[in-house]
């Protein structure tokens, strides 16, 4: 399709502004720019079917199944959107006084104890606009921890080879030292290995859990006692946190902070839809060190505090708060019983998935039973017909699929990584497991249909890597 | 696969070659190439950095991921290959002769193999 500036007319602009009756202010020479913007110039209705077209041409959770692993992209229910779309919330300013939102701050204050519950935390900070952003305010917290108590020796962060990616990113970026631990046959941290790791420079260890083969660590109580006994703490990576909610608490398992990915449990939009919020909670003796500004209570009334050795900031104002308000809709929806069944469900979603396909497709580390998500490892087809986790997931493309997660965790070669989510009914499971098996077929009868897919997408297979090695980031006016 | 008889190898997927002024020459090996799959930048050390045997020294981005490079040596990067900037394929095409960095003054070794023991080493981890 054309481009925005492929279609722009001279003189087609549109110009909704008044007349400015403010008189023009003097610049000195050499302020100015000599030439206007080379802004394209496009009526309202071609600009409105340009994005259209463009909308047409996405694959959402609501064209679509949509299992991306660690992602959770379960629907995100329209009562949230009402909800959040409601004047007092979305008609606010950032600055108007306490007292005139009364109700924007309960909204805050009620959602951190929510997810406190569900987590195990006693504090909570709304302020981190996604999940890395969460994992870097957590490691901050770390940091801040140790360096109260004059322990300057402990610099690392340990991190297992399972983990997100983002984890040894956020921890390089606040400043730490990065030590990977090995995982065990069975896709568990291994323990010796992390006894081996920790020691008086340990600040804390990252961990996923579930991790991101879909398991839960049997040994994760013992994994947060090495790493507590060695004088470091435990950050729990809240990411799969919807296979355990309501079951589960990271505070019970140990960990010291967390965060939670409110685009991902708690159904808010995600993706080209977001924004992200992931808000970091931490045990008493932390809050102390947990962002400005947070929310109190105090004889009925709501109030901003900062907490007394405060970080500081870590975004403005406080996060993205209409994410928030879809947060809480979601978890007061769903109620006491609804979370821990939400949870069950995408429990019991992964593993009726990961059964049907069993049969054919080898689970990675052998696995026959999973929490909310499951690993294909395709290294037996690859070798066996030529076709990769790659050719499997664009051909997915072409019967409507979104396709897993790819080549993650990097401990499996050929990865798929399939998050069915519990918004999901049996029907689309069964036609989805039909589309798998099919494609499986297809890869010992035709490998070179699988190699070319997708077939009826808008576009085929674009050139990664030359996308990646010569990327083309800007029109070029002269072409 | 290509495991020339001549060059050390680590388990983390690097070859080492002795290089006639005492530095030794460092890169990524045919495994490591085709397990990344296409290269597509490379973050290279500073002449002058010092390096430590086990420890990140570069990082490579591939279509698939970002790894680290693990320096086999203690020492101080002599010289880099700044033609991988603009042409990381070379490690696909040619992994042994892209080479990534050289390394002098080298005061401690990772634990080398053979080329031998490395073809046992990675024969044993595709199982």
């Amino acid at each position: 399709m054309k481009l925005l500036f492929e279609r722009s007319r001279p003189g087609r602009g549109m110009e909704y502004l008044p007349a400015c009756n403010t008189p023009p202010a003097e610049f000195a020479p050499g302020q100015l720019r000599n030439a206007p913007p080379r802004l394209p110039e496009l009526s309202e209705v071609d600009l409105d079917r340009h994005y259209t077209e463009l909308g047409k041409q996405t694959h959402g959770v609501n064209d679509g199944f949509y299992p991306l692993g660690s992602c959770t992209m379960k629907y995100n229910p329209r009562v949230n959107e009402a909800l959040a779309a409601l004047p007092g919330f979305s008609e606010l300013h950032p600055l108007q006084p306490a007292e005139t939102v009364q109700g924007a701050l309960e909204v805050l204050y009620r959602t951190e104890k929510l997810l406190c519950e569900i987590t195990g935390m006693t504090g909570m900070t709304m302020q981190p606009a996604a999940g890395a952003h969460g994992e870097y305010t957590g490691l901050l917290l770390i940091r801040r921890y140790h360096q109260s108590r004059g322990d300057m020796a402990r610099t690392k962060i340990i991190v297992p080879d399972s983990a997100h990616g983002t984890n040894p990113a956020s921890a390089a970026m606040a400043g730490f030292t990065v030590v990977s631990v090995p995982s065990n046959a069975q896709g568990g941290v291994d323990l010796d290995a992390l006894r081996e790791a920790v020691g008086p420079d340990t600040a804390g260890l990252m961990l996923t859990n579930p991790n991101t083969l879909g398991l839960f660590d049997p040994n994760i109580l013992e994994i947060t006692r090495i790493v507590h006994e060695a004088g470091g703490l435990c950050y729990y990576d809240g990411a799969n946190l919807n296979a355990v909610m309501g079951h589960a608490r990271p505070g019970n398992m140990g960990f010291d902070c967390v965060h939670v990915n409110l685009h991902k449990t708690f159904s808010t939009p995600h993706g080209g839809g977001g924004p992200g919020s992931g808000p970091v909670g931490c045990k008493a003796f932390l809050e102390q060190f947990l962002p400005e500004p947070r929310v109190r209570c105090v004889d009925g009334e709501y109030r901003f505090f900062t907490p007394k050795h405060s970080l500081g900031r870590v975004r403005s104002f406080y996060g993205n708060f209409a994410v928030v308000v879809r947060a809480l809709a979601y978890i007061l929806s769903l109620g006491r019983g609804g979370i821990p069944e939400a949870a069950e469900n995408a429990v019991l979603n992964a593993n009726y998935l990961m059964n049907r396909l069993a049969g054919h497709y080898d689970m990675a580390c052998g696995h026959s039973s999973c929490m909310h998500e499951f690993v294909i490892d395709l290294s037996r087809l690859k070798a066996e017909t030529g076709v990769t986790a790659m050719d499997v997931a664009k051909r997915l493309l072409d019967f409507g699929i979104h396709p897993p997660t790819m080549y993650f965790p990097l401990i499996v070669h050929e990865a798929l990584m399939v998050e069915p989510t519990e918004t999901e009914s049996p029907e689309t499971l069964d036609k989805a497991a039909e589309l798998f098996l099919q494609i499986w077929q297809e890869a010992h009868d035709d490998p070179e249909l699988l190699h070319t897919a997708p077939h009826t997408t808008p576009i085929g297979r674009p050139d990664e890597v030359a996308a990646a090695r010569k990327p083309v980031v800007r029109y070029s006016f002269e072409s | 696969m290509n495991i020339p008889a001549e060059l050390k190898y680590t388990k983390s997927h690097e070859w080492l070659k002795a290089e006639a002024d005492g530095s030794y020459a460092i890169g990524l090996t045919d495994y490591a190439q085709k397990q990344l799959g296409d290269i597509v930048f490379i973050n290279l050390p500073a002449e002058g950095d010092t390096v430590t045997a086990g420890e990140a020294m570069a990082d490579v981005e591939s279509v698939k991921a970002v790894s680290d490079v693990f320096s086999p040596v203690t020492g101080t990067i002599a010289a880099v290959n700044e033609d991988l900037m603009d042409e990381p394929q070379q490690m696909n095409q040619a992994p042994y002769d892209a080479w990534i960095a050289k390394i002098g003054d080298v005061t401690a070794t990772e634990e080398l193999l053979s080329a031998k023991e490395y073809e046992t080493f990675c024969s044993s981890a595709k199982e």
